[in-house]
């Protein structure tokens, strides 16, 4: 792995599987009594968010404490980033406060990379979404949840339905799910599917019917109202129209194959993208994809910051032996 | 080599042996491997106490990786299983079993582990060899083989369900062929 994670696509097949591995060895630290490793004790994480956040920060906090790091909560409202203060002087700062990791969202696609490579600092930089670009740690999680419950993903059929356009979850999902083997299919009407898709190296489809049979995974996506700034906001006719069509209902539902799994990065729109059934149902995995954020979370800062460098991607033992 | 596969089981067989003389029984014993052989290790001398007093002793796995005294030294290591038995080790007899007890520096971090899954009434330590050269107060409750060595040779445990052969040996630095790697795993 390289020194930051910021792109599912900088993700090799054999730093994907390690991470997820160990994902699968810190998921059961949820049952310990004592839920605390003392991997990164003494270092200081700071979760940097230029854009309001829950799961997500929550999440990446719950994971840097297990770790026993220190952990410093960074978020532009009420802090000098609402007063106009640059990215740059903001990095600057954090470097000077020494922060080993700094795990940031930021409403602009690129800050993460930028933040990373500009030389301002020397912590990793962990991407925790930015604009509506890239959502590695989502996707990672994701592939985790579907891993559980499907086993090894070669060849498994994934429909991403929705807002793909706005979406930063379709595009690390997508990324990732390729690296795994997996097949990806894109559903969305034709004003929310990205322009330059064809580059993608996946499915589309506008007619959610036809895919549900196929598939192994649903994977449903919010409609980000909020970045709909474009074409005066007109991305489909009526939100009824778009949920009869695009939602996934109970009758949607029955037409699925009896293995495969509905998910949702949340925040969800009961009753808009989902049905309250379909989110209730047992087929429904949205409440363990929340889990599983935790040590999917756990296992990249670790990674990122356990040693004495990133783990390389050998995921073999590097052992030598004066430690017996 | 030092010991063969027969030596080895007998070795594990008086371990056993000795660990149920100790605790007068298999009353409230847990085995606890440390990965990846001890593992292994632990899952015999179940099977051995199994056959000499006929009760099933909880075997479970401790990784001490996050624990270790190193791990800033090194790039971030692979976790191995850490599988703890339902049973829970509070108030139990723990067991910690491993292949070569050489610093003791694994075994502090399996103490430091250990305390924050539980609280055992009392913790021993088996190991299949002891080599030697300790640097912290720890000492074995249960050695199959004292192996005195010098520092710079490696002691290599190979085990049949991880290596395909029961064996332990000891090479000089020199010779660096697959064995003198397996030897440790973290």
């Amino acid at each position: 792995m390289k020194k930051h994670l910021l792109s599912a696509a900088d993700l090799t097949r054999d730093d994907a599987e390690l991470i997820l591995a160990t994902a699968a060895e810190l998921r059961s630290l949820a049952d310990r009594p004592i839920k605390k490793l003392p991997a990164l004790r003494g270092r200081t994480i700071v979760n940097l968010f230029f854009e309001d956040s829950t799961r997500t920060r929550i999440s990446f906090e719950a994971a840097a404490k297990r770790l026993s790091a220190d952990v410093i909560n960074f978020s532009a409202k009420g802090s000098s980033l609402s007063k106009g203060e640059s990215l740059k002087d903001t990095a600057l700062t954090l470097e000077a406060m020494g922060a080993d990791a700094v795990v940031v969202r930021h409403w602009a696609a690129g800050a993460p990379h930028l933040l990373a490579n500009a030389g301002w600092s020397r912590s990793s930089v962990v991407n925790a979404g930015d604009g509506t670009h890239e959502h590695p740690t989502q996707a990672l999680l994701d592939a985790f949840t579907m891993t559980r419950h499907l086993g090894n993903l070669d060849g498994r059929r994934v429909a991403i339905v929705g807002d793909v356009l706005h979406s930063r979850v379709a595009r690390s999902n997508a990324l990732l799910l390729k690296t795994l083997g997996a097949e990806v299919t894109l559903v969305a009407p034709p004003t929310l599917l990205p322009f330059g898709i064809e580059g993608w190296d996946v499915e589309t489809s506008y007619d959610l019917d036809a895919v549900l049979p196929k598939t192994d995974v649903v994977m449903m996506l919010r409609v980000q109202q909020e970045r709909m700034t474009l074409r005066g906001g007109n991305f489909f006719p009526t939100v009824r129209e778009y949920s009869r069509r695009y939602g996934l209902d109970g009758r949607r539902m029955a037409t699925l194959q009896d293995h495969t799994i509905v998910m949702h990065p949340g925040p969800m729109i009961r009753g808009m993208e989902i049905t309250a059934d379909v989110a209730d149902s047992d087929r429904s995995v949205i409440v363990e994809q929340v889990t599983n954020g935790v040590a999917v979370r756990m296992a990249v800062l670790y990674l990122l910051l356990g040693g004495s460098e990133p783990a390389v991607s050998t995921g073999s033992t590097n052992a030598t032996e004066d430690t017996k | 080599m030092v010991l063969d596969g027969r030596d080895v089981s007998r070795a594990l067989t008086r371990i056993a042996h000795e660990i149920l003389e100790r605790n007068k029984g298999a009353r409230d014993l847990v085995l606890l491997g440390i990965p990846t052989r001890g593992v292994y290790l632990a899952q015999r001398v179940a099977a051995k106490i199994a056959s000499v007093e006929g009760v099933d002793v909880p075997v479970g796995s401790l990784d001490v990786t996050m624990y270790r005294d190193d791990l800033r030294m090194r790039p971030a290591r692979t976790l191995l299983p850490t599988e703890i038995p339902s049973g829970g080790i509070d108030g139990k007899t723990v067991v910690l079993v491993d292949d070569v007890l050489f610093s003791g520096r694994t075994i502090r971090a399996a103490l430091d582990a250990m305390s924050d899954v539980g609280r055992p009434q009392a913790v021993r330590l088996a190991v299949l060899v002891d080599r030697g050269h300790r640097e912290l107060p720890i000492r074995a409750d249960f050695v199959g083989k004292n192996l005195p060595t010098s520092l710079v040779e490696k002691v290599a445990v190979r085990l049949e369900e991880y290596d395909g052969e029961d064996c332990v040996s000891i090479a000089g630095v020199v010779s660096t062929g697959s064995t003198t790697e397996t030897e440790v795993a973290p």
